[in-house]
C-alpha cells in the first residue's frame, strides 16, 4: 500500500502541473482569468493604495534592487516584530520578545523563503508574530521567487530590449491570483480534518493517567498549543516556505492530522514548481521545452526518492536485537502516516526547497537520510523552490548548452539566444555560491571554539555522537546555504554563532543568486534571436534531459562527495558492520 | 527612492491582505463551519476537558493500553512543546552500546520493551512503533498489532474478558483513509476513556 500512495501522488502530481501551469502563465502574461470578476477590482486597489503603476518597464537593474528593497524591508519588520511581541497584543500565551541573534536569524530565514527555524513555535512567537510577520513572509517570498522567475522567462523569449517588465506587478499578481486562492482553499480542508485555526489561548486538560516530569514531579495537567495555524500551514507547503506552526512541524497532528492531509500537504509542496516549468514552455511558445524540465525534475526526485523509501523500510538492524516485530525506522515517524509516506515526504520537502518535516531526519538511517541531504546539495534545483527551482534550473539549462556547445566547437544557444562569456560568468556564480557557502560554513563552525575552547561550535551544538553528529552540522548549512530550511532536528543550532552564521548563509544564497539570475534574463533580453541551424542542440529532447541531469549530478558530486563520505557515508559502513 | 516608497507601500498593503484579511476570513469560515475542530478537537468528560482526539497521552498504568514513546521535554506528550527525540539510528542511547564515557548502556528500546514485559505484555514480539518514539512526541496512534500485544494485560488489569477489550479495541480502530491512505490505527486515549466507561457500566 506504501507504493501504491507514491505512485498516486506523482501520478495526481503531474495531472495537477498542466491545468495550473497554463493559469499561471495567464497570470504572469497579465490576461484575464476566470478568477479576474473577483480578483481585478482587488488587484487595481493594491495598485492604487500602493502607488504602483504595473505598466511601466523595469531594467533588469531596477527590478532587482525593488526585489532586495522590498525585502530588506520584510526582513526588518519581522525582526521588530519579534523582538517586541512581549508588548503587543494577540500574545495569549504571554511570551517574551525573541532573543536579538534568533530574531535575526528568523527574519533571514523567513525572508529568504529557506523558513528554518532554530526556535520551537509553541513556545516562542506569538499569535500576532506568526500572522503578521511570518506568514507575510511566507507569501511574499514565495511570490518573490515566482516574479524572478517570470522576468528570466521575459528574459529569454524577449527581442532586444532593456525591460523584463514590473516587479511590483508580478508579486502582486503572482500572491493575489496563485497564492492566495490555493491557501484558502487548502486551509479550509485542512480544517476540515482537523487542523486548529482559532484565537483562544492554550487549552488546558487533565492527564486522564497523571504523569512525571523529568524530576520525577508529578504532572496532572496538559497545556494543548492552539493557534491560527492552518491559513500558516496551507501557504508554508504551497510556497515551499516550509517553517512550522508548532515545533514538530508538520508531525504535529493539529498541523497535519490525517493521511489525507499529509497526501494534499505532499502535492502542495511540489505542485507550483512542477506547474511553473509548464508555464515556462507557455510562455516561451514552445511547450516541449517546459516538459523537458520537468523531466529531468521528475527523474532526478525518482533516483532519490526510491532509495530512500527502502531504505527506511528495511530499516535499522539494530532493532533485530531487541525482539521487534519489524526492523522499519519507525523512531521518529507518525502512527497515522507511516513509513512510506514519511519517506516520500522527505524526497519532497528536499526537493523542493520547503524543509517542513512529517518525520524527524535526525533518526532516519545512513542512506534515508542522505537522500535529502543530496537532494538540498543540488542546489534545490529538482523542482525546487517556487520560481527559484525552475530558475536554478534553467540556469543549469544553460550550463548543459555550453558544455555541449564545446564539445562540438559551436556557439551555444537556448532557445535562440547565445550564451557568451557574461551568461556563463553569471551561471557560474549562481551555482556555485551556495556549495561555497555549505562547505566554508560547515568548516568554519568546525574550527570556531565555543565558550568552551577545547570544543568547535559545530561540535557543541552536536546532539547524535560519531558521524551522525557531523551529519548534524553538514545538513544545518546545506539547508540554510540552500534555503531548505529542514534540519536534522538535534543540532543546536539556536546559539548566536550559528543563528548569526547561519543567517548570513541564507540571505546571500537568496540574493547573490538572485542578482546573478535576473542579470542573465536583462542580457538575455537584450539579444537577437538567433534562428535554428543544423548545428542548434535541440532542448526540448532526451539526450538533452538526461545531459542535464548529469550536469546537475556532478557538479554536487564533486563538490559534496568528500564531504558525505565522512557523515552518511561512514554512518551506513557502520550499521552495515552490526555497530554497537 | 521611488522604488522605495513604492517597497513601504505595497508592503503594508500585502501584509494587511496576507497577514490580516487572509487569517481573519479562514479563521471566520473554520470557526462557522468546523468550530470543535477548528478549536482542537478536545474532549471534555464530566464538564472538565479531558484531552483532544488528535493529541496523546502517557499511560504506563497496566490497565490502560499504552501510547508510543514521547521524546517532548519536560514530560511525556507535553503538547506546549512537541518534538521527536533527535536520536540517530546507531546511538547508544536508541538502540544500546558503549556510551561516550564508555560505559555500557542498554538504550532506549530494550527498556521500553523491558517496561512492557513488566507490566504483563510479555507473549512474542513487541511491534516497532510502540518503543519508538513518534516524530511530534503527541502521537495519539498506536498500530492495531501495539493494540493487540496489550488486550490481554489490560484485561486482567480490569477483570474483564480478552474479548470484551477486543471488542472495544476493533470499535476505535481506525483503517486506511478511503481505503488507500496512511495506515490503520488506533486512538489510544478515546480508547482508554472507552474502556473507564465499560467498565463502569
Amino acid at each position: 500500500m506504501g507504493w501504491a500512495q507514491i505512485v498516486l501522488y506523482s501520478v495526481v502530481l503531474l495531472l495537477c502541473a498542466k491545468p495550473l501551469g497554463l493559469y499561471m502563465a495567464r497570470v504572469l502574461e497579465g490576461q484575464t482569468t476566470f478568477l479576474s470578476r473577483v480578483l481585478s477590482p482587488i488587484e487595481r486597489l493594491i495598485y492604487r493604495h500602493s502607488g504602483v503603476k504595473p505598466e511601466t518597464e523595469q531594467s533588469w537593474k531596477t527590478y532587482a534592487l525593488a526585489a532586495i528593497l522590498f525585502n530588506v524591508l520584510g526582513m526588518l519588520v519581522v525582526y521588530a516584530l519579534q523582538r517586541f511581541q512581549g508588548e503587543l497584543p494577540l500574545n495569549p500565551a504571554g511570551l517574551g520578545g525573541v532573543s536579538p541573534d534568533s530574531a535575526f536569524n528568523t527574519a533571514s530565514s523567513f525572508a529568504t523563503n529557506t523558513n528554518w527555524q532554530g526556535y520551537g513555535g509553541e513556545s516562542t512567537m506569538s499569535y500576532l508574530t506568526q500572522m503578521l510577520a511570518l506568514g507575510v513572509q511566507n507569501f511574499v517570498s514565495a511570490a518573490t521567487g515566482i516574479a524572478v522567475v517570470a522576468a528570466l522567462i521575459r528574459g529569454v523569449r524577449a527581442r532586444e530590449t532593456n525591460s523584463i517588465d514590473n516587479f511590483w506587478a508580478d508579486l502582486t499578481r503572482s500572491t493575489l491570483y496563485i497564492l492566495l486562492p490555493l491557501s484558502g482553499l487548502f486551509s479550509l480542508v485542512l480544517v476540515s480534518q482537523g487542523a486548529v485555526q482559532t484565537f483562544q489561548p492554550y487549552a488546558k486538560a487533565t492527564f486522564v493517567q497523571p504523569t512525571k516530569d523529568a524530576d520525577g514531579k508529578p504532572v496532572t495537567e496538559q497545556v494543548i498549543a492552539l493557534g491560527p495555524a492552518a491559513s500558516q500551514v496551507a501557504i508554508k507547503q504551497l510556497g515551499t516556505n516550509g517553517g512550522g506552526f508548532f515545533n514538530a512541524n508538520s508531525a504535529h497532528p493539529f498541523e497535519n492530522p490525517t493521511p489525507i492531509t499529509n497526501f494534499l500537504s505532499m502535492l502542495a509542496i511540489l505542485l507550483i514548481p512542477a506547474a511553473l516549468c509548464v508555464t515556462f514552455g507557455e510562455m516561451v511558445k514552445d511547450r516541449r521545452q517546459g516538459w523537458a524540465i520537468l523531466a529531468a525534475m521528475t527523474f532526478l526526485f525518482a533516483a532519490f526518492l526510491i532509495p530512500c523509501v527502502l531504505a527506511e523500510q528495511s530499516g535499522n538492524p539494530a532493532f533485530a536485537r531487541h525482539g521487534l516485530t519489524t526492523n522499519a525506522n519507525w523512531e521518529g515517524k507518525e502512527a497515522r502516516l507511516g513509513i512510506e509516506n514519511s519517506a516520500l515526504w522527505a524526497t519532497a520537502t528536499t526537493a523542493a526547497s520547503n524543509g517542513s518535516v512529517n518525520s524527524m531526519h535526525d533518526s532516519f538511517t545512513p542512506i534515508g537520510g542522505l537522500a535529502p541531504m543530496v537532494l538540498i546539495q543540488l542546489g534545490e534545483v529538482v523542482f525546487g523552490g517556487v520560481g527559484s527551482g525552475l530558475y536554478g534550473m534553467l540556469v543549469f539549462a544553460i550550463v548543459t548548452v555550453f558544455v555541449a556547445g564545446l564539445m562540438v566547437g559551436r556557439t551555444p544557444e537556448y532557445l535562440g539566444k547565445k550564451i557568451q562569456a557574461y551568461e556563463m560568468k553569471m551561471a557560474s556564480l549562481v551555482i556555485l555560491i551556495p556549495c561555497a557557502l555549505v562547505l566554508l560554513c560547515t568548516s568554519i563552525s568546525f574550527v570556531w571554539p565555543s565558550a568552551d575552547p577545547s570544543v568547535s561550535q559545530a561540535v557543541k551544538g552536536m546532539a547524535n555522537p560519531g558521524p551522525h553528529g557531523f551529519s548534524e552540522v553538514l545538513y544545518a548549512y546545506s539547508s540554510m546555504g540552500n534555503n531548505n530550511g529542514s534540519a536534522f532536528g538535534g543540532f543546536s543550532a539556536n546559539v548566536p554563532f550559528h543563528n548569526f552564521l547561519g543567517g548570513v548563509a541564507m540571505w546571500l544564497s537568496r540574493f547573490w543568486l538572485m542578482v546573478p539570475v535576473l542579470a542573465i534574463a536583462g542580457s538575455l533580453a537584450r539579444k537577437k534571436v538567433v534562428p535554428t541551424g543544423p548545428g542548434t542542440l535541440p532542448t526540448h529532447t532526451p539526450l538533452f534531459v538526461g545531459m542535464l541531469c548529469a550536469i546537475v549530478l556532478v557538479v554536487a558530486g564533486l563538490t559534496f562527495i568528500p564531504a558525505l563520505a565522512l557523515g552518511p557515508g561512514i554512518e551506513s559502513l557502520r550499521m552495515a558492520g552490526g555497530a554497537r | 527612492m521611488r522604488e522605495l516608497v513604492v517597497a513601504i507601500r505595497l508592503f503594508i498593503v500585502l501584509t494587511v491582505l496576507t497577514g490580516v484579511v487572509y487569517p481573519l476570513i479562514v479563521t471566520w469560515i473554520a470557526q462557522t463551519a468546523f468550530r470543535d475542530k477548528a478549536n482542537g478537537s478536545l474532549i471534555s468528560k464530566d464538564g472538565k476537558i479531558v484531552g483532544s482526539r488528535l493529541i496523546g497521552q502517557p499511560f504506563d498504568d497496566p490497565k490502560y493500553f499504552w501510547s508510543r514513546p514521547s521524546a517532548t521535554v519536560p514530560f511525556p506528550y507535553n503538547a506546549a512543546a512537541s518534538g521527536g527525540s533527535n536520536l540517530g539510528p546507531l546511538n547508544p542511547a536508541l538502540v544500546g552500546g558503549k556510551d561516550s564515557a564508555g560505559k555500557e548502556v542498554p538504550g532506549a528500546i530494550a527498556d521500553r520493551v523491558e517496561a512492557l514485559k513488566v507490566a504483563g505484555s510479555s507473549e512474542g514480539k513487541v511491534p516497532t512503533d510502540l518503543v519508538t518514539a513518534s516524530g511530534s512526541g503527541l502521537d495519539p496512534h498506536i498500530s492495531p498489532e501495539a493494540a493487540d500485544l496489550q488486550v490481554a494485560r489490560v484485561a486482567k488489569a480490569r477483570g474483564m474478558t480478552s474479548d470484551a477489550v477486543r471488542a472495544i479495541v476493533n470499535a476505535h480502530t481506525e483503517p486506511r483513509q478511503l481505503g488507500l491512505f496512511g495506515e490503520p490505527v488506533v486512538n489510544v486515549l478515546e480508547l482508554n476513556l472507552a474502556l473507564d466507561v465499560a467498565q463502569q457500566q
